[in-house]
C-alpha cells in the first residue's frame, strides 16, 4: 500500500469559528441538504443538520475494540472527535431504496423505474479515510461494466467539506492503508480546525465559488504552521498497524489456516462490522407489494456477507459456518478486493474494530495469519 | 481547479426489466418447463441479441427475480427460450404461469462459450441434469455451422431418466453429426442407454485429438469437478476445459455481492470461466 499521497498546493484561506455558520447558510442557500455530525443516542453520527449549534461542540469519543463513548472536552472544539457509527454511505448508497417498480394492468405487468429526487447533499467534516472510501465505492458504482443509477445522481451533485483530523482514537489506522489522516484531495473544501477558526483549503471550483461568498480573510505563514502541528497531532496519536505487504496472497494462500476457526469461535455473525464499514456494498433485492398485490416496488436493501442465508442457492446455503463467513469478509475486504476493484476495500477507519460486540481486531487477525503463515 | 471526481453521465436503470409475454411453455419433465417469451416492446423485439452461454433474470413482480440461462438459439427470432425447473419460491411461480401471461426480463448478462476457439477443433459438451439448457445454444451452433466444428459429442447425465431433458431432440442432434451420448443415476424398465455418473462416459470416450479438442461443461458443482478430473486423465489440458458457475445472484451487474467466488463475481466476470481462473476456489470448502 503506497503512502498517502502528497498533498498539493491549494489556495488557503482563513474563517474564522464565529464565520462557520456563514458557510451554512451558503450551503443550504444553494439549494444543499447539509449533512454533517450531531449527538444522537450517545454516538456522534451524521445527519440533516442546519446551524452550528447541530455540531457536537466540545464533545470528543473514545474508541477501543468494542467500546466507544462520548467524553466532553476542555475546550470547544467542534470536530474533536474522531469516527462514528455512521458513514457517508448511508446518503450516497442508502440502506433501502426502490430500484423499479411494476403495476398490473389490462395489458400485463408494466415496468418502469421509480421516481428518483436524488437530494443535493453537502456533507461536513468527511475525515480523509472516509474520502477514500468514498473513493473506494466509486470504483464500485461507477467504474464497472454497470453504473448504479442510485448512488450516481447523489455523488454527481455532492458538495463535499473535509474536515482535517487532529486527533486519532486508537482503532485508527489510516496510516497503515495509505489514506490519511491527511485529507490530500476528492474534496471541495478542506478545513483544518485551530481554537479560534478554521484554515480553508479550496479543491475544486464549485468551493472556491462558496469561499467567495464568505467572510474570510488571508492566511499567514504562521497559521499554516499551526495547521500542520494540529494535523500532526493525529498522526502522532496513532498506534494501530496492519502490515500490507504481500497481504493478497497472504490471505488468499491462507483459507485453510486454523486462525479462521478461532476466530469464528469469537465472532456472533451479528453484521454490524458490514453495516459500519464504509466501502461494504453487498445488498439484497426483494419485492414489497401493496395489499391489492398490483402495484409493486423493488426495494434494495443492505444486506451482509455475515447473514446465514446470504449465499443461498438451489437449497442449500454456501458459507454455512460463522467460519467461512468471517473468512469471506475480511479475504474480500483486504485480498479479493484488489483483483476486484484495483484497491484495498479497507480505508483503516477503524469502526469495525469499535463496533465489533466482542472486540474482534481485523489488525490482529491478519497479524495472527501473517505470524503462522508458511 | 477540476471538480473532484468524474462522473458518468445520467445512465439507464440496469434493474429495469423489460415486459415480456409468454408464447409458449413445453414441459420438459417432471417440474421442468421451457418457456418461450417474446418482448412486448417492438423495439426491444428486434434489437435483444444474445450469446451463448449468457443468462437472464426472469422477474415476477411481487414474487421475485431468478438468473435463468438462456437455452434457444441465439439466432433464434423474436421469441427467447428459458427452461426452469421449479424450485425455490420464483421458479414454482414461474411455473405456475399461463401462455399469454407477462414477466419480466433483464438482460442478456454475464461472459459466453468462447465457440471462436472451437474453429476446427473437437467439442467436448459435458452437462449435467439442468446444467443443459445454457448449452443448448452451443449445440444449436453446432448444428448451424457443422463443417466449423471437428467432432463433436454431447455427454449429458440426470439422475432420473424422465429428468433428461430436451429429450425429443436427441435424435435430431444426432442426425445432424453430434455423438448423443446419455446416462442415468437411476434407470428405469424401458431404459436401454447407460446407467453411471457422466465422468465415467468422459473415460470411456472415443480418442479425441487433445491439444485441438475443447471442453465445455456445465452442472452441478461435484460432477463438474469428477468430469474435469476425468478429462484430465484423458489428457486434456485444463486450459482447454471451460465451465460455467452458479452463486446466488440478485443483481445479475456485480453491484449486489451475492455471487462472489473468490475474486470472481460470477455475474459479470462469468457464469463461464476457463476452468484454471476457478479452479483453485472450487477446491475450497464453503467459499
Amino acid at each position: 500500500m503506497s503512502p498517502a499521497t502528497e498533498v498539493p498546493e491549494r489556495v488557503c484561506r482563513w474563517l474564522a469559528k464565529d464565520a462557520l455558520q456563514s458557510l451554512f447558510d451558503a450551503l443550504i442557500d444553494r439549494g444543499y441538504a447539509v449533512i454533517g455530525p450531531t449527538i444522537d443516542q450517545d454516538a456522534i453520527v451524521y445527519d440533516r443538520i442546519t446551524s452550528v449549534d447541530d455540531l457536537p461542540r466540545g464533545w470528543t469519543d473514545t474508541q477501543g475494540p468494542g467500546t466507544y463513548r462520548l467524553a466532553p472536552r476542555e475546550d470547544d472544539a467542534l470536530f474533536g472527535y474522531v469516527v462514528g457509527p455512521h458513514s457517508w454511505k448511508r446518503f450516497l448508497f442508502p440502506p433501502l431504496a426502490a430500484v423499479a417498480t411494476a403495476d398490473r394492468t389490462d395489458e400485463g405487468w408494466r415496468m418502469a423505474s421509480p421516481t428518483d429526487d436524488a437530494p443535493k447533499y453537502a456533507f461536513l467534516g468527511v475525515r480523509a479515510c472516509e474520502l477514500a472510501a468514498i473513493r473506494v465505492q466509486d470504483r464500485t458504482f461507477l467504474e464497472g461494466p454497470y453504473v448504479d443509477p442510485i448512488y450516481a445522481a447523489r455523488r454527481r451533485q455532492a458538495f463535499i467539506v473535509a474536515v482535517n483530523c487532529t486527533q486519532a482514537a486508537p482503532t485508527c489506522f489510516c496510516t497503515s492503508m495509505g489514506t490519511g489522516p491527511r485529507c490530500s484531495g476528492g474534496f471541495d473544501l478542506a478545513l483544518t480546525e485551530l481554537s479560534t477558526g478554521f484554515v480553508v483549503e479550496i479543491g475544486s471550483d464549485a468551493g472556491s465559488d462558496i469561499v467567495a461568498g464568505l467572510e474570510t480573510e488571508e492566511v499567514d505563514s504562521q497559521i499554516l504552521t499551526e495547521a500542520e502541528t494540529a494535523r500532526q497531532g493525529a498522526i502522532d496519536q496513532i498506534t494501530r498497524r496492519l502490515d500490507t505487504e504481500g497481504i493478497r496472497d497472504l490471505l488468499l494462500g491462507n483459507l485453510d489456516h486454523p486462525r479462521w476457526n478461532d476466530v469464528a469461535a469469537r465472532c456472533l455473525s451479528c453484521t454490524n462490522c458490514t453495516m459500519v464499514c464504509p466501502t461494504c456494498f453487498c445488498s439484497s433485492v426483494k419485492d414489497v407489494a401493496d395489499l391489492t398485490g398490483d402495484h409493486v416496488e423493488r426495494q434494495r436493501q443492505w444486506d451482509s456477507c455475515f447473514n446465514f442465508d446470504f449465499s443461498y442457492m438451489n437449497g442449500g446455503v454456501v458459507r454455512n459456518d460463522i467460519r467461512s463467513r468471517y473468512r469471506q469478509w475480511l479475504t474480500h475486504k483486504l485480498a479479493s478486493w484488489i483483483d476486484q476493484f484495483g484497491t484495498s476495500g479497507c480505508v483503516g477507519c477503524g469502526r469495525c474494530i469499535t463496533w465489533c460486540p466482542v472486540g474482534i481486531d481485523l489488525t490482529e487477525e491478519v497479524a495472527a495469519i501473517r505470524e503462522a503463515g508458511p | 481547479m477540476t471538480s473532484p471526481v468524474a462522473l458518468p453521465p445520467v445512465v439507464a436503470n440496469p434493474w429495469l426489466a423489460d415486459a415480456v409475454v409468454i408464447r409458449e411453455m413445453v414441459a420438459e419433465g417432471p417440474g421442468v418447463t421451457t418457456f418461450r417469451l417474446a418482448f412486448v416492446d417492438e423495439e426491444r423485439r428486434d434489437s435483444f441479441r444474445f450469446r451463448p452461454g449468457q443468462f437472464g433474470m426472469l422477474y415476477l413482480p411481487g414474487v421475485g427475480e431468478v438468473p435463468i440461462g438462456i437455452s434457444g438459439h441465439c439466432q433464434q427470432e423474436r421469441t427467447w427460450s428459458f427452461t426452469v425447473r421449479a424450485a425455490g419460491n420464483t421458479t414454482r411461480a414461474l411455473s405456475s404461469l399461463h401462455v399469454g401471461d407477462t414477466l419480466g426480463l433483464r438482460g442478456p448478462f454475464g461472459s459466453a462459450w468462447p465457440l471462436e476457439l472451437c474453429d476446427g477443433a473437437d467439442l467436448v459438451i459435458v452437462a449435467g441434469g439442468l446444467g443443459l439448457p445454457p448449452l443448448r445454444p452451443v449445440i444449436y451452433d453446432v448444428i448451424a455451422n457443422r463443417e466449423r466444428y471437428g467432432r463433436v459429442t454431447l455427454i449429458y447425465g440426470s439422475r432420473t431418466v424422465d429428468a433428461l431433458v430436451y429429450a425429443s431432440e436427441y435424435d435430431d442432434w444426432s442426425r445432424r453429426g453430434i455423438d448423443v451420448q446419455t446416462t442415468v443415476d437411476r434407470a428405469d424398465l424401458d431404459w436401454k442407454g447407460n446407467v453411471g455418473v457422466v465422468p465415467l462416459l468422459i473415460e470411456r470416450l472415443h480418442p479425441f485429438v487433445h491439444d485441438r479438442a475443447i471442453l465445455f461443461t456445465c452442472g452441478p458443482e461435484v460432477m463438474i469437478r469428477f468430469a474435469v478430473r476425468s478429462a484430465l486423465a484423458r489428457g486434456m489440458r485444463i486450459e482447454q476445459i471451460w465451465a460455467s458457475m452458479e452463486r446466488n445472484m440478485q443483481c445479475a451487474i456485480g453491484l449486489c455481492g451475492h455471487c462472489q467466488f473468490g475474486p470472481e463475481f460470477i455475474c459479470k466476470d462469468g457464469p463461464v470461466f476457463r476452468y484454471d481462473r476457478v479452479e483453485p476456489w472450487l477446491k475450497v470448502e464453503a467459499l
